[in-house]
């Protein structure tokens, strides 16, 4: 393991790779809280730091279903471990930093629920990252989610304001912009790191 | 063998689970007051922000704190006003209850300078040329910027290119109030049925030729009323609501249909007859009076 290839997941994650644009996970909070700049913005980085914190329990967990041969219960077991783990980090934030709980807010159960953590747990295990691989590809698959909500905010709210035609108001238009900025961030894929 | 292995080993992991999350529920208890959900339940729930918070949990922390009074959530009225003080042990405030209303008839009755393509939103609208596409300065744009602030559905764009208020469903949260950039919609009593639909401010021969439905202020109103309800205040008819006793005469003597309820021809004659033979009947009177001071 080498800077390289922590410097190649990471751009892999955010850029060529990214969650949202090129694997399609995490589509449903990316549709859905992605109206206005700022909350958008929460999300992105709510989920970046549940993705950051799954993918390192969730490798312990792995550890722990290989050495069982229970390699098959890895979906269950990773949708239990990121359930708990949220509810866990909701409580511990809500007594020792209840500045980010309250802005995170609503943010937080919501990702329990998000197929990007999901995927990035699965995802670990079968490039078989090791411990500092996965938790490089958790935090910077969740800022590559930041980059794309973002993104995506910032035109919604222009779009807000533009004369659509009435059958595209709305998500119609929405979802193609989504699919456009997808096209351009195909773009990413020339980039090579070596 | 393999399935009981499996079950045993995903069993223990959840058991753990729980066990680590009941505990952290423990350690990580944050103490609410038992009153703030109380709060929260008797608030509309339509996290309108109407109030002024974030979001009905926001309003209910700052009735809590004190920082806000019991009657902060409009959609919530009276009622819930009363259950809030209950639950705080304070007193009710007393209230009738209150909707939004429109000042404005003017719409497809009013001049236009040109035809407005851009945004469809109020507040852009009055940036464009000093919003002259309609030649009224005061009257509703009829892009229904307080259509898209009402949380529920109960502010329309009408017939006549003005947005008319369903007082049935309007809880006066008070965010169309905010929207409206030429600030038409004011707050009035529920019970209320009279009320003058102009804002304009302009003198009477300005405003007759930029709105068919316009206050002249000439004052019709004023000597009609006879509870000293309706008054002229800088060219437009104002109505204290709490003089007014809806009896719509003020409405059926405005020359220019500005009052609502508008009077059908109808009874704008009877209007017209009643008025007539009031006067006959002064003027009979008058020189009965005269004839006997004269003897």
């Amino acid at each position: 393991m080498s800077i390289t290839s922590l410097l190649a997941i990471s751009l892999g994650a955010i850029l060529t790779n990214n969650f949202i644009f090129a694997q399609f996970l995490g589509i449903c909070p990316f549709l859905g809280v992605s109206k206005k700049i700022d909350t958008a913005v929460g999300m992105g980085a709510a989920v970046t730091f549940v993705m950051g914190l799954a993918s390192a329990v969730c490798f312990g967990i792995n550890q722990l279903l290989v050495a069982a041969g229970l390699e098959y219960m890895q979906t269950v077991a990773f949708i239990l471990v990121i359930a708990a783990l949220v509810q866990f980090v909701e409580m511990f934030l809500k007594k020792n930093v209840p500045t980010l709980y309250t802005a995170l807010g609503v943010y937080l159960p919501l990702i329990t629920t998000n197929c990007a953590v999901l995927g990035v747990a699965l995802l670990n295990v079968q490039n078989d990252y090791n411990f500092i691989q996965s938790v490089v590809y958790g935090i910077t698959g969740g800022l590559g989610f930041l980059l794309a909500i973002f993104l995506f905010a910032a035109v919604r709210e222009q779009l807000e304001f533009a004369d659509n035609p009435k059958c595209f108001d709305g998500f119609p238009i929405a979802l193609i912009t989504a699919g456009l900025i997808a096209l351009a961030f195909m773009g990413f894929s020339g980039l090579k790191v070596w | 063998m393999n399935i009981v292995y499996a079950v045993i080993v995903l069993g223990v992991m959840a058991v753990v689970f729980g066990l680590i999350l009941a505990i952290a529920a423990k350690v990580f208890e944050v103490e609410v007051d038992p009153r703030l959900p109380q709060i929260q339940a008797a608030l509309a729930g339509a996290n309108c922000g109407g109030c002024g918070y974030p979001g009905c949990a926001g309003c209910a922390e700052a009735i809590l704190a004190g920082k806000a009074p019991v009657s902060a959530c409009a959609p919530a009225g009276a009622e819930g006003a009363a259950k809030i003080a209950a639950i705080m042990g304070m007193e009710a405030p007393s209230g009738e209850k209150k909707v939004a209303h429109v000042m404005c008839n003017g719409g497809t009755n009013a001049v236009k300078n040109f035809e407005y393509r851009g945004v469809t939103d109020c507040l852009a609208a009055t940036k464009v040329c000093g919003g002259d596409a309609s030649a009224c300065r005061y009257g509703c744009l009829g892009f229904g910027s307080c259509v898209a602030a009402c949380k529920f559905d109960a502010i329309h764009i009408g017939e006549n290119g003005v947005a008319v208020v369903d007082k049935e469903k309007c809880t006066n949260c008070g965010a169309c109030r905010e929207a409206c950039p030429r600030k038409l919609i004011v707050e009035v009593p529920y019970k209320q049925k009279v009320f003058v639909n102009c804002s304009n401010k302009d003198r009477g021969p300005a405003v007759t030729k930029v709105c068919a439905n316009s206050c002249i202020a000439c004052g019709m109103c004023e000597r009609t009323c006879k509870f000293d309800a309706i008054h002229v205040v800088n060219n437009v008819a104002v109505i204290d609501y709490d003089k007014c006793r809806n009896c719509t005469m003020c409405a059926k003597a405005c020359p220019k249909g500005a009052i609502e309820p508008i009077p059908t021809a109808e009874e704008k004659e009877k209007f017209k007859a009643a008025q007539k033979a009031a006067a006959e009947r002064k003027a009979a009177a008058a020189k009965a009076a005269a004839e006997k001071a004269g003897q």
